[in-house]
């Protein structure tokens, strides 16, 4: 089928007005020799059989609404959406505008995005939050850009702690190789040592920290005095922190963190098979002309109106081209929306009801998880809502048994540390009842029979 | 366009004073960037800089600039109050728009006004 | 506008709005024994969100939707970002929920729906594209071309061919292009256009030695044309032992034309979010795949989709992950940007077929040479030849002090939303106009007769150009004063400091 609505007579007419005979006369500028290939694809399928495709292909997913219990988290959890959200993020108006180039025609992009970012500085306590990133690790590798910046290339180190997430390394990795930047701190701190054993690691080369809050293995650390110290050797600190957390615990820019990132898919986002989803990146003030990405501000307009705009736009990509911190120019603006709408429809009541929901059902399962025999809590630090449960057998192993069963099991460490053969990471949200808790229960009991 | 007869000139727009041993953006850049809001100085106190070597960052509403150094020399004074107030650079850019001093000042072929504002005048845009 | 002058409020903010005491969406009482709190050091000690009904919500954001221009709304001819029509099947298709509620890291074995539809997108977006394999992790255009550069390091590096630190770009290329190589470090030398607007070929040459990288050529570049030298273009860089990057922004005007890959390029990324519909969503979220010819498959960013287990007489293949032997590593986290990006494309592609997919690229080129059909006798075009997809005029009249911005805003007023202005550089006040397949010969006619019509009021009457736009709800900005004092935020931090 086709959405092409100009008809045989108005084609014809067109191409009588151009000068040509043809559509084909149109591309004689393309070489011969491979104009108007063949594709090998399959052909056209109407409205009604590509809904009845889809349906299928996705029906051949288990998903954890209906199919499966899920305790996987590591990175992307399972949260409540509010209905409210998707009807608005379906109004044509905004799923169907462009970024918000021409202000006087986009103040709906503008006034939200303006709005996403003050519920981001509230949530962080940062003073600057731009329009958002792709997700959670390329927010945090573009910290690392801002720092090389900050430093103009004079810092050419990193201390990255090993309990970051895994993939949020390897993007950190993946964007630094070309830029002569040392990658450090992976090795050489034990995972049971307290935040401050990265401190060694801080040099005077060294221009950013990277911790995470609550970190990979849900711990929760005060952050405080690492900060202290990095500072004092003059490097700058990333805090990757969770939204949901956030509405709990004590915000990292209270620790004296100077760039707060992280994944903003808790917010109101479906996990979508792992995306898109939403980078968020805040700051302080004095950093915003090195930070990535666009930024909305607040203005007036020549009738003496409150508006927005795209500000600082000088430092983007398009104008300081190859001397830009980043090569962005996009954000997640739909996304950004939606977790405007979900913070602001939960509200102060809302979201500390869903942090402490999350935090009080991890603990419950926490507790009843580790008084099975042959289970125990890996750690005794403080968590939020995911901890790391030290198993009898091999992960991999008791996750084949849990799914037997209907129930997805925790993420298997061991996959990114040797060292935590036998080690589970379990994710517990809102959307976890008592039932499913204490089945889960049951079911690894079996286990640690067989 | 104001072109100060004392200083020399570069084409990429940078003013040098031979006899103080500043040197900074000149009013014909300052008017092509429009409003500048932002300006991150490059270098330091000690620092050696010779022509083409970039010395300052600047960003206006619209659009970004480098500004080489105009002359060879090492750095003795920054001019560290003028990132507070970038507009500095509209208003006074011969003045306390000054982004750096140096001492030593082989300043190479740069230009005297008269050859700047030929020069300014024969280009389009 | 004085600095004592509150200004008017057209719409609250969130925060205005906000009474306290409100609830909106709430959550069911816990259901497990009470844990107590983390040690009070580690609490915050407020949260100063909202406090909203519903309601207060819904009308809120209904109010702001208003104040946007849409493809759903009318015309969007902004060059070089194909507003196409986003069909309304893909919004079902993406929210299936067996797509929706799937975890990245679920076991392959329950996620095969996901899977098998990402290894067909690949299949298809190499066929159409004639590439040896394609990724489809990177996140949108920009993260895309990212990929691809660090991809041509990666190669000249596995070779010990190290002295290669020059990145060619054509003066008619995206923007985007210098930032992408100089994350990576690499030098820029800016190739120029010929009075065609093909690359110069002469320059080119001069150019092309043992320290090339490789060239990142748009092509049809952003002057609309598809450059006529293209195949020797590829040739000289190859000679030299450069790489050939493909900006594919511009692919919508090749569909069942010409595949990329068929001409020699190595690497090239997709814009999902122009060229097969995915929406822009007032900014993103976009995707970004990348195609790579044979010689460069081993580095793309992991993982792949791949089959692991072959199909038997009982079993379907089992699909799933694979990891480049030399592998740039990982661009983001998890897949890709799965559910909004690829099950829309997947769709849209499916819906079009071979047949349906020339015709998309044969029509957007025709309405785009009709446009410039009907205003090149009152706009200047300084490359004026059959055109792809897109062209661009200059929005100046000789004695006048009208600007192409003026055009620009005056268009508002007539209910169009702006083409893409003051890019490309190489043309002065330029207007860049992309009309795409979606739109009807009654809409173009409608818009030439508008741009004719501003030309005139341009010499008769400039200043109504000049304060436009006139109907929209918001006027002109003061972008001077955002950028200057700079309000992000309406929300401040305890001990802000106003001075920072």
């Amino acid at each position: 089928m086709t959405y092409i609505p100009i008809s045989p007579k108005e084609r014809d007419a067109m191409l009588e007005k151009i000068g040509v005979k043809t559509l084909d006369d149109l591309f004689k500028d393309v070489p011969a020799k491979h104009r108007f290939p063949e594709l090998d694809l399959p052909p056209a399928l109407t409205e009604m059989e590509a809904a009845a495709e889809l349906a299928d292909i996705a029906s051949n997913n288990e998903t954890v609404r209906g199919d499966l219990i899920s305790f996987l988290g590591a990175g992307m959890y399972n949260h409540y959406i509010p209905s409210v959200i998707d009807h608005m993020l379906r109004r044509g108006e905004f799923y169907t505008a462009y970024t918000p180039y021409q202000p006087e025609i986009s103040q709906g992009t503008l006034q939200a995005i303006f709005e996403y970012q003050s519920l981001m500085s509230v949530l962080t306590g940062m003073e600057v939050s731009n329009a958002s990133h792709y997700d959670g690790a390329t927010a945090a590798a573009e910290a690392v850009n801002l720092a090389f910046a900050q430093f103009r290339g004079k810092r050419t180190k990193v201390v990255v702690s090993p309990s970051l997430h895994p993939q949020y390394r390897d993007v950190i990795r993946t964007y630094t190789q070309g830029m002569g930047v040392e990658v450090a701190g992976e090795t050489g701190v034990h995972l049971e040592d307290g935040p401050e054993a990265l401190t060694s690691q801080v040099d005077d080369k060294t221009c950013l920290v990277i911790v995470q809050y609550p970190d990979f293995f849900g711990r929760i650390y005060d952050y405080t005095k690492l900060i202290e110290d990095a500072h004092a050797k003059g490097a700058l600190v990333c805090v990757v922190a969770n939204p949901t957390a956030l509405a709990m615990l004590k915000t990292p820019a209270a620790m004296g963190a100077d760039v707060v990132v992280g994944e903003a898919q808790p917010l109101g986002i479906p996990m979508w098979y792992g995306g898109p989803s939403l980078g968020f990146f805040t700051t302080s003030k004095k950093y915003v002309h090195k930070m990535a990405g666009r930024l909305v501000g607040e203005t007036v307009d020549n009738r003496g109106q409150r508006a927005y705009v795209l500000t600082l736009t000088a430092r983007e990509q398009h104008i300081k081209r190859e001397r830009a911190t980043s090569n962005i120019c996009s954000n997640q603006g739909l996304l950004a929306l939606g977790a405007a709408i979900y913070m602001s429809v939960l509200g102060k009541t809302g979201m500390g009801q869903v942090a402490n929901l999350c935090y009080q059902k991890a603990h419950y399962a926490a507790e009843t998880l580790s008084k099975i025999p042959g289970y125990g809590l890996c750690f005794s630090d403080p968590f939020f809502h995911e901890f790391s449960l030290c198993c009898p057998k091999p992960v991999a192993e008791i996750n084949a048994h849990l799914l037997d069963h209907g129930i997805l099991g925790g993420y298997d460490l061991s996959q990114d540390y040797p060292s935590l053969q036998n080690h589970m990471l379990i994710a517990v949200t809102e959307m976890n009842s008592k039932e499913e808790i204490d089945l889960l229960a049951e079911i690894l009991a079996e286990v640690s029979h067989d | 366009m104001n072109t100060p007869a004392n200083l020399k000139y570069t084409k990429s727009d940078e003013w040098f004073d031979p006899a103080t041993g500043k040197m900074g953006l000149t009013d014909y850049a300052q008017n092509q960037l429009s409003d500048i809001v932002f300006l991150e100085i490059l270098v330091e106190v000690g620092d050696a800089v010779e022509p083409g070597k970039a010395i300052a960052s600047v960003e206006s509403v619209k659009a970004s600039a480098e500004t080489y150094a105009a002359a060879k020399g090492n750095v003795t004074a920054v001019n560290s109050a003028l990132s507070d107030k970038p507009e500095t650079l509209n208003s006074d850019p011969y003045g306390d728009g000054w982004m750096i001093q140096i001492e030593g000042g082989d300043f190479g072929d740069a230009m005297d006004a008269a050859a700047y504002e030929e020069y300014c005048a024969g280009r389009t845009h | 506008m004085t600095e004592t002058t509150s200004p008017k409020i057209v719409e609250p903010t969130i925060f205005d709005l906000s009474s306290p005491g409100r609830t909106g969406v709430t959550f069911p009482a816990s259901d497990v024994p009470e844990a107590g709190l983390p040690p009070k050091g580690l609490l915050r000690s407020d949260l100063p969100l909202p406090e909203l009904a519903e309601v207060d919500v819904v009308r809120h954001y209904m109010h702001l939707s208003k104040f946007n221009y849409s493809v759903d709304s009318g015309f969007y001819p902004l060059g070089s970002c194909t507003m196409k029509y986003n069909p309304k099947i893909n919004e079902d298709t993406c929210r299936l929920p067996g797509f929706l509620h799937t975890h990245p890291l679920q076991p392959i074995e329950t996620v095969q729906g996901n899977l098998a539809l990402m290894y067909t997108l690949q299949e298809w977006l190499k066929e159409i594209s004639g590439f040896a394999a394609v990724t489809l992790q990177p996140a949108a255009g920009a993260h895309g071309e990212f990929t691809g550069v660090l991809i041509m390091r990666a190669y000249h590096k596995s070779r010990g061919d190290t002295k290669r630190v020059k990145m060619l770009i054509p003066d008619s290329a995206h923007g985007t292009n210098p930032a992408s190589s100089g994350m990576i470090g690499l030098n820029i030398v800016t190739i120029p256009s010929d009075e065609r607007g093909n690359v110069d070929l002469k320059v080119l040459k001069e150019q092309c030695d043992d320290t090339v990288v490789g060239i990142m050529v748009t092509n049809p570049n952003t002057l609309g044309m598809f450059d006529e030298n293209i195949e020797q273009v590829i040739k000289m860089v190859h000679d030299c032992g450069g790489l050939v990057y493909g900006d594919g922004a511009n692919l919508n005007a090749l569909l069942g034309i010409v595949r990329p890959g068929d001409l020699g390029i190595d690497v090239m990324h997709f814009n999902l979010h122009k060229t097969f519909a995915v929406p822009h969503g007032g900014g993103g979220p976009g995707s970004g795949p990348v195609g790579v010819a044979a010689h460069l498959a081993d580095f793309l960013p992991e993982p792949l989709v791949g089959i692991v287990e072959e199909e038997n007489d009982e079993e379907p293949p089992l699909f799933g992950f694979i990891k480049p032997e030399k592998s740039i590593g990982r661009m983001k986290s998890f897949h890709g940007h799965f559910g909004g990006g690829l099950v829309r494309s997947f769709t849209y592609i499916a819906m079009h077929g071979p047949d349906g997919l020339k015709d998309i690229a044969q029509y957007a080129v025709l309405n785009a040479n009709y446009l410039l059909a009907r205003l090149r006798d009152t706009y200047h075009v300084p490359y004026d030849r059959i055109c792809m997809h897109e062209f661009v005029a200059e929005g100046q009249f000789a004695g006048s002090d009208v600007r192409a911005l003026d055009i620009a805003k005056r268009l508002m007023d007539y209910n169009f939303h702006p083409p893409t202005n003051y890019f490309p550089l190489i043309v002065h006040e330029a207007l860049m106009i992309e009309p795409t397949e979606t739109e009807n010969k009654d809409t173009l006619d409608a818009f030439a007769d508008a741009l004719i019509k501003i030309a005139d009021e341009a010499k008769t009457s400039p200043e109504l150009l000049h304060s436009a736009p006139h109907i929209t709800p918001f006027g002109r900005m003061d972008e001077v004063k955002a950028a200057r004092e700079l309000v992000l935020c309406c929300w401040l931090p305890e001990n802000y400091d106003e001075n920072a």
